[in-house]
């Protein structure tokens, strides 16, 4: 291991070169301090067709847009963007540019050398004398770092950056074989942007229904069992629906085998209570997550690769009975995006969404079925970020649609009292709200890929026009 | 004469600002304009006949609210200009 203390001094000990790839973990969010001082640098020192492979991108990552502006940037391979550095690849993107990739898909990619990362810098909360790393202590403490396990372990290069430098870690989650070169900096992020903060239950009344329906139609499948598995993200729409089947857990005395994916203070409370035997955190929402690591040995921080790989075998999420997802637009196939909305601007991407329908044995997507007098329900996705197939139940406030192909769910709820009807005579029901819309859907010019888990291209990202 | 203003920008609502004027004009700023500006279009003028209101400017300032809640909107926008013009 070799130790810096200045970023230029680091940078001029490294092979830096042409069209090389580099990766970044977005465990520090909208706080990050690492990624707009290296690129910034790597920038001024003239290197260009540069890939980039960050885990996500968040609105504050303005350097990407800096390069971009340059044309120093070959292509962006990520999971998750929006900000600046989405609407400006929604202008002026070229057609190689952007691959937006899942979790699991990532972490494939990586392994499998399709996404062969030259350096990857890691945003390292605390990093101690012989190498080792954690997420959990330190002034920018970020929790799991489940999104940069695969490129601490299969970057050519590995350069830990950190604010935080210590004698010795007890329980490290990255070990000391896996460092090249330490950067040690007076800071790798803002605490304020690190943790989301907007993880909380909602009290919208139509929120509120939405989640009703969902805990009744889980319960009607007879899904919550001793010993079974959940997964609810951090919506505020799932995190009511995770409290009502908290409560119906409660009081019949029922103990869930795990939880996993983005771990909030509601999913701690419940492991702490007993209703959960495990929490598999492959990122911390919030500070309770965090502190909830350090202190519960049965809160397991795992990477993306335990979490989701499609060809890891042992992969969490194939366990998975049943979880909980959002879209911004699905159609009359179910298929779900949570990509772009309807004018093409790139709002998000799939993160796990791809991942976790296409394993959970039942996936709900839950969603207002009129957002500003917009349909939900398209007769086609402006853009696919999960396919149909993997989508099967989609709960509104007006109605929940069961997936065709799920015979055995719709033979399991002939008898619910829950409002069941198809996709289409629910996409009626929000035409008879909003009237119908003059088509607009004129795309622009070609700027990328998405690439659903197993590698396979499942749409294209367009311009706006 | 004042200017009337009733509704919100909140999403799903609209706000709508009547002014008297030379003539009848409509200004409509929608989130879903591409979508619905038409139909918009045909509610406000539809309302305003409906209460025989002329030589007025409105503005709709929309954030996706549904036909109902616009024609609700300018409804109580109208009977306060009335009023207004009433007091004066």
């Amino acid at each position: 291991m070799k130790k810096y203390t200045s970023l230029d001094a680091l940078l001029e000990a490294l092979p830096l070169k042409d069209g090389m790839r580099l990766s970044f973990h977005h465990h520090l969010r909208n706080g990050d301090g690492i990624i707009n001082p290296i690129l910034t640098k790597i920038d001024a020192l003239g290197y260009k067709d540069i890939h980039l492979s960050p885990s996500a991108i968040f609105p504050s990552y303005t350097s990407i847009e800096t390069l971009l502006k340059k044309e120093k940037v070959a292509s962006i391979t990520t999971n998750y963007l929006n900000g600046p550095v989405a609407n400006y690849l929604a202008l002026h993107g070229s057609e190689t540019c952007l691959k937006m990739q899942t979790h699991g898909g990532r972490a494939r990619a990586i392994i499998e050398g399709e996404n062969s990362i030259d350096i990857a810098f890691i945003a390292a909360p605390t990093v101690d004398k012989t190498g080792a790393a954690s997420g959990l202590y330190g002034p920018s403490a970020c929790g799991s770092l489940g999104y940069a396990m695969e490129d601490v372990a299969h970057a050519k290069l590995k350069i830990f950056v950190t604010d935080h430098f210590v004698d010795a870690i007890e329980n490290p989650q990255i070990h000391h074989q896996h460092i090249d070169y330490l950067l040690i900096l007076d800071s790798i992020g803002d605490a304020r942007g690190i943790v989301s903060g907007t993880t909380t239950i909602t009290r919208d009344p139509i929120g509120v229904s939405i989640a009703r329906r969902a805990a009744q139609l889980i319960e009607d499948l007879d899904i919550i069992k001793p010993g079974f598995s959940f997964q609810s993200g951090a919506g505020g729409v799932s995190l009511r629906v995770t409290d009502y089947i908290k409560a119906y857990m409660q009081r019949n005395a029922i103990k869930a085998k795990f939880f996993s994916g983005g771990i909030t203070k509601y999913h701690v409370e419940m492991l702490e209570m007993g209703l959960v035997e495990k929490l598999y955190d492959v990122q911390c929402f919030d500070l309770e997550a965090i502190k909830s690591l350090k202190r519960n040995a049965t809160h397991h921080a795992i990477s993306a690769h335990d979490y989701a790989n499609p060809n890891n075998p042992r992969r969490i999420i194939k366990d998975l009975d049943v979880v909980i997802l959002g879209a911004t637009e699905i159609d009359l196939d179910f298929n779900v995006n949570v990509t772009t909305d309807s004018f093409n601007t790139i709002i998000g991407g799939s993160g796990g969404h791809s991942d976790t329908a296409s394993d959970a044995f039942v996936s709900i997507i839950v969603t207002p079925l009129l957002k500003a007098r917009t349909s939900v329900i398209k007769t086609r996705v402006n853009t696919i970020t999960t396919l149909g197939k993997h989508v099967d139940c989609l709960v509104t406030e007006r109605g929940i649609a069961i997936n065709p192909r799920r015979k055995d769910l719709i033979a399991q709820l002939k008898n619910s009292r829950l409002d069941i009807v198809s996709i289409d005579t629910l996409m009626q029901r929000a035409t008879a709200y909003t009237g119908h819309p003059k088509e607009t859907t004129h795309k622009g010019k070609k700027i990328g890929v998405v690439e659903d888990r197993d590698g396979t291209i499942i749409d294209t990202l367009h311009a706006k026009e | 004469m004042k200017t009337i203003v009733v509704g919100s920008l909140e999403s799903s609502d609209c706000l709508i600002t009547l002014q008297p004027n030379e003539n009848t004009e409509i200004n409509i700023e929608s989130t879903v304009f591409a979508m619905y500006g038409e139909q918009i279009q045909k509610v406000l003028t539809d309302t305003l006949k409906a209460h025989n209101i002329e030589n007025i400017h409105v503005l709709c300032q929309d954030k996706g609210a549904l036909d109902y809640t616009i024609e609700a909107r300018l409804i109580t926008a109208i009977k306060r200009f009335k009023e207004a013009k009433d007091e004066s």
